[in-house]
């Protein structure tokens, strides 16, 4: 038998990592309802055109009276226009979880730029950018998304720039912190000695040593990216296509359609309790990958 | 809008850094420095954002109605777009040292004059709900930390973090929806309320119990959690020990020496989260149509009224920065640990 070669060992290693943290996640029985949540749900919004045809969201197509509350036709009744709550609520599940990944991928990448850039170079472009970081961290980022989908053309790409160019702050500033700590340890000096690059130090050294904690501010940042998008489209600078809604959206016609008056909550109620659940869902599953990930959270 | 879980472990990690000679007068002026600073670029980005991006402002007032081009150059000469960029920059910021943030699209009356109609509104409504949601997120956070682990502190925590999620906007529509007839649900007074002030006064409560309960509602969380995990950090002090040795009841050892110093991180935190209350804000304003500066945001957003939408981001971004330099400045005062060295 031959010895494994460098590469096998090393992807053996981080199977045994990858186990061991799947291990310890599994102990927080609350990462792993959310984490079961979140697959049922994003499972349902991908099989959304399989399960479901999509001409119901066609409001010259509706079959549905106004307003009609649950029945067995409707199981969670149908809107202004007679089209089914329970298939709108499917279908805006895919607007708001792709608005919600894209716009924290974005702002995350952003947030891992300036603070790895910030805590590599030090000095003036350390200042300089934290300086920045600082200003936009304060800033009301909701009026600032709000000004920015204004001058912008209403649709899916203005809410994720909105969200994403607004959200990224927090995650700068940790990724800086993570980074000075990571930096600060001999190994990265001998990389230098060794003749290694800036480049090379970055993505081969600090970039893999700061990227579990990325990850787990990603899985935090996605609830509140699609809590925001439900705010922007609820101010009406969401996609203004009916085909295409999102729970924002949904909630915004229910408000125009007088739903509070009426008395319509089979139309009120789907769309926030999706949010909430999905929200609260990648909150747990946060929560459950940083005690994961930061042994110091663990409960001794 | 930031994420409530990561900045505020963050904010106590990096605490205002001592500083070092120069003293009191120095550390003032630099915060407020750095204020200054930030005002302007403020100033700067509501500048960019409303007139450099793509977009065409006339075009944008004149959406949906048809308009000749001599109409459209006259509106151009009027709100002083055929300038080149750079003129107009200066004639803006000029203007806005004057206090003059132009003329409204819509209302046709100065902004700072609608702004200054809607900003008591707001100010009342964010001002009663903080005071509010501080206290509330106060108690529970003591008593769910000194308690760490036990029902109430699951239990509270677990209600203040899916509160935390909700929407804001959705929570007030629920509210409303859940209360017909018992509150009013639009405006600020009833307008055949008598003129006196107890009655005026009287029916503005009224009015406000809905919104404040549901801004209260989604922020409460920040601080109940942020003092749980500040009073559990300071639970291993030693000077802790002591007390307890000294023979103190455990009442007296919370509330004598674990609060008040557990409080410190919480107090600059109400300022440094106001941009999350004043998102808030926006939301339950615009569902309750409430007559403050987030209704007139909502506003100017649905009718492409530009300056307006500029004059509320200005004086919102502003408000925000001023409160943080303010919590900056208070840090000081209030912890002599960052006075001493």
């Amino acid at each position: 038998m031959t010895a494994p070669s460098p590469r096998a060992l090393a992807w053996r290693r981080r199977g045994t990592a990858f186990a061991g943290g799947w291990r310890e996640f599994a102990k927080h029985r609350s990462g792993l309802v959310g984490l079961g949540l979140l697959v049922v749900i994003v499972l349902l919004a991908l099989l959304a055109p399989v399960i479901t045809d999509r001409d119901g969201l066609d409001v010259t197509k509706a079959t549905g009276g106004s307003l009609d509350p649950p029945s067995w036709d409707f199981l969670l009744g149908t809107d202004r226009a007679g089209r089914s709550v329970l298939l709108l609520t499917l279908w805006s599940a895919r607007i708001s979880l792709t608005v919600g990944f894209v716009a924290t991928l974005l702002s995350i990448a952003i947030g891992t730029i300036i603070g790895i850039v910030a805590a590599h170079y030090g000095r003036w472009v350390s200042g300089g950018l934290m300086r920045i970081t600082d200003f936009f961290l304060v800033l009301p980022s909701l009026v600032l998304a709000i000004a920015l989908s204004t001058v912008l053309e209403r649709g899916i790409g203005t809410i994720i720039l909105a969200i994403g160019l607004t959200s990224w702050p927090p995650a700068a500033r940790l990724v800086r912190a993570q980074t000075l700590t990571v930096e600060a340890r001999p190994y990265i000096e001998r990389a230098k000695a060794l003749g290694g690059g800036h480049l090379h130090v970055i993505t081969k050294h600090v970039l893999p040593a700061v990227l579990p904690l990325v990850f787990v501010n990603t899985t935090l940042a996605v609830g509140s990216a699609i809590v925001s998008e439900s705010t922007l489209s609820f101010l009406g600078l969401g996609d203004p296509d009916p085909m295409r809604p999102s729970w924002g959206s949904m909630l915004r016609s229910a408000s125009l359609d007088s739903a509070v008056i009426v008395g319509a909550w089979w139309y009120l109620l789907p769309p926030g309790i999706a949010i909430g659940i999905v929200v609260l869902s990648f909150t747990m599953v946060g929560r459950a990958l940083e005690s994961v990930l930061n042994p110091r959270l663990r409960e001794g | 809008m930031s994420d409530i879980l990561i900045p505020t472990e963050e904010t106590l990690a990096e605490a205002p850094p001592p500083t070092r000679g120069g003293g009191a007068v120095r550390y003032v002026l630099t915060k407020i420095g750095g204020g200054l600073l930030s005002f302007a670029l403020v100033i700067v980005l509501g500048f960019l954002l409303f007139r450099v991006l793509p977009g065409d402002v006339v075009q944008t007032m004149t959406r949906n109605r048809p308009a000749t081009p001599e109409m459209m150059a006259a509106l151009e000469r009027r709100y002083g777009l055929d300038l080149p960029l750079w003129r107009q920059f200066l004639k803006y910021v000029g203007d806005l040292l004057h206090g003059d943030m132009g003329t409204s699209y819509v209302f046709n009356v100065p902004v700072t004059q609608k702004i200054g109609e809607r900003l008591w509104p707001t100010v009342l409504l964010v001002g009663v709900s903080t005071l509010i949601s501080v206290a509330l997120g106060l108690w529970l956070g003591t008593r769910s930390g000194w308690r760490r682990g036990s029902r109430f502190d699951r239990v509270s925590t677990g209600v203040a973090l899916t509160l935390w999620s909700t929407p804001t906007f959705w929570l007030g529509m629920l509210l409303m929806a859940a209360t017909t007839g018992l509150f009013p649900t639009a405006g600020l007074v009833y307008s055949d309320t008598p003129p006196d002030f107890f009655s005026q006064a009287l029916d503005i409560a009224h009015h406000m119990v809905l919104p404040t309960i549901t801004l209260v509602a989604v922020t409460y969380a920040q601080y109940q959690l942020v003092m749980r995990s500040s009073l559990i950090e300071e639970m291993g002090a030693d000077y802790l020990t002591t007390a307890r040795a000294k023979g103190l009841r455990d009442d007296m050892v919370r509330r004598k020496h674990a609060v008040p110093n557990a409080l410190l991180p919480t107090v600059t935190l109400v300022f440094l989260h106001l941009g999350f209350v004043i998102a808030g804000a926006i939301s339950v304003e615009t569902v309750f149509s409430w007559p403050g500066l987030g209704l007139l945001t909502f506003d100017a957003l649905r009718v492409g009224d530009l300056p307006l939408l500029q004059g509320t981001f200005v004086v919102l971004a502003g408000a925000v920065i001023f409160m943080n330099v303010l919590a900056d400045l208070l840090y000081r005062v209030l912890d002599p640990r960052v006075r001493a060295s």
